[in-house]
């Protein structure tokens, strides 16, 4: 029954926007945080993770400063996105999935962001960066702190 | 057949922060002559005369889905804008978005009044969260200048899933909850957003509304094939010279497209419609694009001589396995299933019964997988099967 509640009734209780927000505020969502949500929303806990978890733009481990997603899908992949990822590898010395030990860059792969015209391409944060080559990756990730 | 500027006419004409020129081209006139001389039943009615189908890739005829929530009991209604194009190689809707987000909520506001909703949403994929402020400016714009009048637009952000660009996924997404489709019936139309009667319409179909008040559903039949009326819009990328977005009248040749606008050269195959799309090998490119032929929700994605036809449907099945919701078995099994069998190919140990069981297994989550998505998830090896069977047949092993 107070499960209902929760779902009927629409923002601020809306589960995704309380995540998004937490996420905004704190980068990223930790299992404290999700076991305090699920009390004041009086849902089970694992309604909370399942959500916290279905949505690969929501984390539920520490990240960095700034999320570099590089796309990997299709059109990116013809225009030789595999060379974009090796640049980023090497700059940082991180694979996909890893964090730079000073907090400052997460690294991932994503699938299409729509930027396909524009391929290679990645997001940083919510910034998109376009027509990528090796030689710009260094000056991109230098105006990130 | 030519192209044609319907949907993109304001695109690169508009300053799309700025309402003022979006009036000078016309805009919020089909609104502003809808409630003052049409009832609800006749926009439905000209939308229905026009033949205008559903631009996000299924096709459905949009004047009998508004019909359809116009005539559901309750008065609370919804229309939502699904701007979640998520499929591989779809960039449209983030060009309409980035160049005339004004027609947009103008086509949105109309559908609510079609159906007698209050509310509007639009759904936004969070890749485009860059794009939020320009359309949140053109809401609040539309709202000022009085154009909305006791309608209103709620813009909500998606989270990185593909599947949430299933409009059932998708109204679970604004509930909150996990993105997953829902079992129909019960129909969006009866029971949608907040279980309530709910219209969802791709970004595209609803720029084409505001033409058809203002122009006749009578006009806009004229464009296009039988079936599939009035432009579509395109997004082509891959092996092409000018990759970019680009409006046809409907049933025009995929040669138009991918050859003579986007300047491809010596091509092998082309993925039409992402992902969950069709593959069509180069001896097919005069094929028209239409609801009856090919078309999906706008993506097609081109590769040239030099690509391996394997790889690509193994990377499309690495996607859809990776993206797939994982509520029904077909789809989260079927494509885990399809990857693993890929993958052998790709190393060349293949055998010969692997392919009848992709076969199989493609027919089987063709007829019983939950949502569009996990019906269309087996398309790339069903057609590349058909059309590139020897190159599965030259990565079986010993050969």
């Amino acid at each position: 029954m107070s499960k209902k509640i929760a779902f009927q009734n629409k923002a601020p209780e809306n589960l995704l926007v309380a995540l998004k927000e937490a996420q905004a505020k704190h980068g990223y969502l930790s299992q404290e945080f999700l076991v305090e949500l699920a009390d004041s929303l009086k849902v089970p806990v694992n309604d909370v993770y399942g959500v916290a978890s279905f949505y690969s733009f929501l984390a539920t481990k520490p990240r960095g400063r700034n999320v570099i997603k590089i796309c990997r899908s299709l059109p990116c992949y013809l225009q030789n996105c595999q060379i974009i990822i090796e640049t980023v590898e090497k700059e940082l010395g991180i694979k996909p999935g890893e964090t730079t030990p000073d907090g400052r860059f997460s690294f991932e792969l994503t699938n299409c962001i729509g930027l396909c015209d524009r391929a290679p391409a990645m997001l940083i944060n919510d910034d998109a960066h376009v027509d990528l080559t090796p030689e710009k990756i260094k000056q991109i990730l230098q105006s990130y702190k | 057949m030519p192209q044609a500027r319907v949907v993109l006419k304001n695109c690169g004409v508009i300053d799309p922060t700025n309402i003022s020129t979006c009036l000078e081209q016309d805009g919020f006139k089909a609104l502003e002559k809808a409630r003052r001389e049409m009832s609800p039943e006749e926009v439905i009615s000209e939308v229905k005369v026009s033949g205008l189908r559903g631009r996000g890739g299924a096709g459905f005829p949009c004047g009998i889905k508004w019909e359809g929530a116009r005539n559901s009991a309750g008065d609370e209604k919804y229309v939502i804008c699904n701007a979640d194009e998520g499929e591989v190689g779809m960039f449209k809707d983030r060009y309409i978005l980035e160049n005339d987000p004004f027609t947009l909520v103008e086509g949105l506001a109309l559908a609510g009044y079609a159906i007698g909703a209050r509310q509007g949403h639009i759904y936004l994929r969070g890749e485009y969260h860059y794009l939020l402020d320009l359309l949140r400016g053109a809401v609040n714009q539309a709202r000022e200048s009085d154009f909305l009048n006791g309608f209103d637009i709620d813009i909500q952000e998606g989270a990185g899933a593909y599947v949430c660009g299933e409009e059932s996924a998708l109204m679970e997404s604004i509930e909150g909850k996990r993105g997953e489709s829902r079992y129909r019936p019960p129909f969006p139309t009866v029971a949608g957003l907040w279980q309530k009667p709910t219209t969802i319409n791709n970004v595209e179909t609803l720029m084409n509304i505001p033409q058809i008040v203002l122009n006749g559903g009578g006009w806009y039949s004229q464009m296009g094939t039988e079936r599939s009326q009035g432009t579509k819009v395109f997004s082509v990328s891959g092996d092409v010279a000018r990759p970019g977005v680009y409006e046809l009248v409907l049933g025009s040749p995929l040669r138009e497209l991918v050859e003579e606008l986007a300047s491809a050269r010596d091509v092998k195959l082309m993925q039409i419609g992402g992902a969950t799309g069709r593959i069509l090998p180069y001896d097919m490119i005069d094929t028209p694009l239409a609801f009856e032929h090919i078309l999906g929700a706008g993506a097609v994605t081109v590769f040239d001589e030099s690509r391996d036809v394997i790889d690509i449907v193994h990377r499309t099945m690495e996607f859809l396995a990776e993206e797939c919701c994982g509520k029904c078995t077909p789809g989260r099994q079927g494509t885990e299933a399809m990857v693993e069998i890929l993958e052998r190919f790709c190393r060349g140990e293949g055998a010969q019964r692997d392919i009848k069981v992709m076969e199989d297994l493609a027919e089987t989550m063709m007829l019983s997988s939950l949502c569009g998505l996990g019906q269309a998830a087996p398309f790339a090896v069903v057609d590349t099967l058909k059309y590139f069977r020897g190159d599965y047949e030259r990565r079986i092993r010993g050969k």
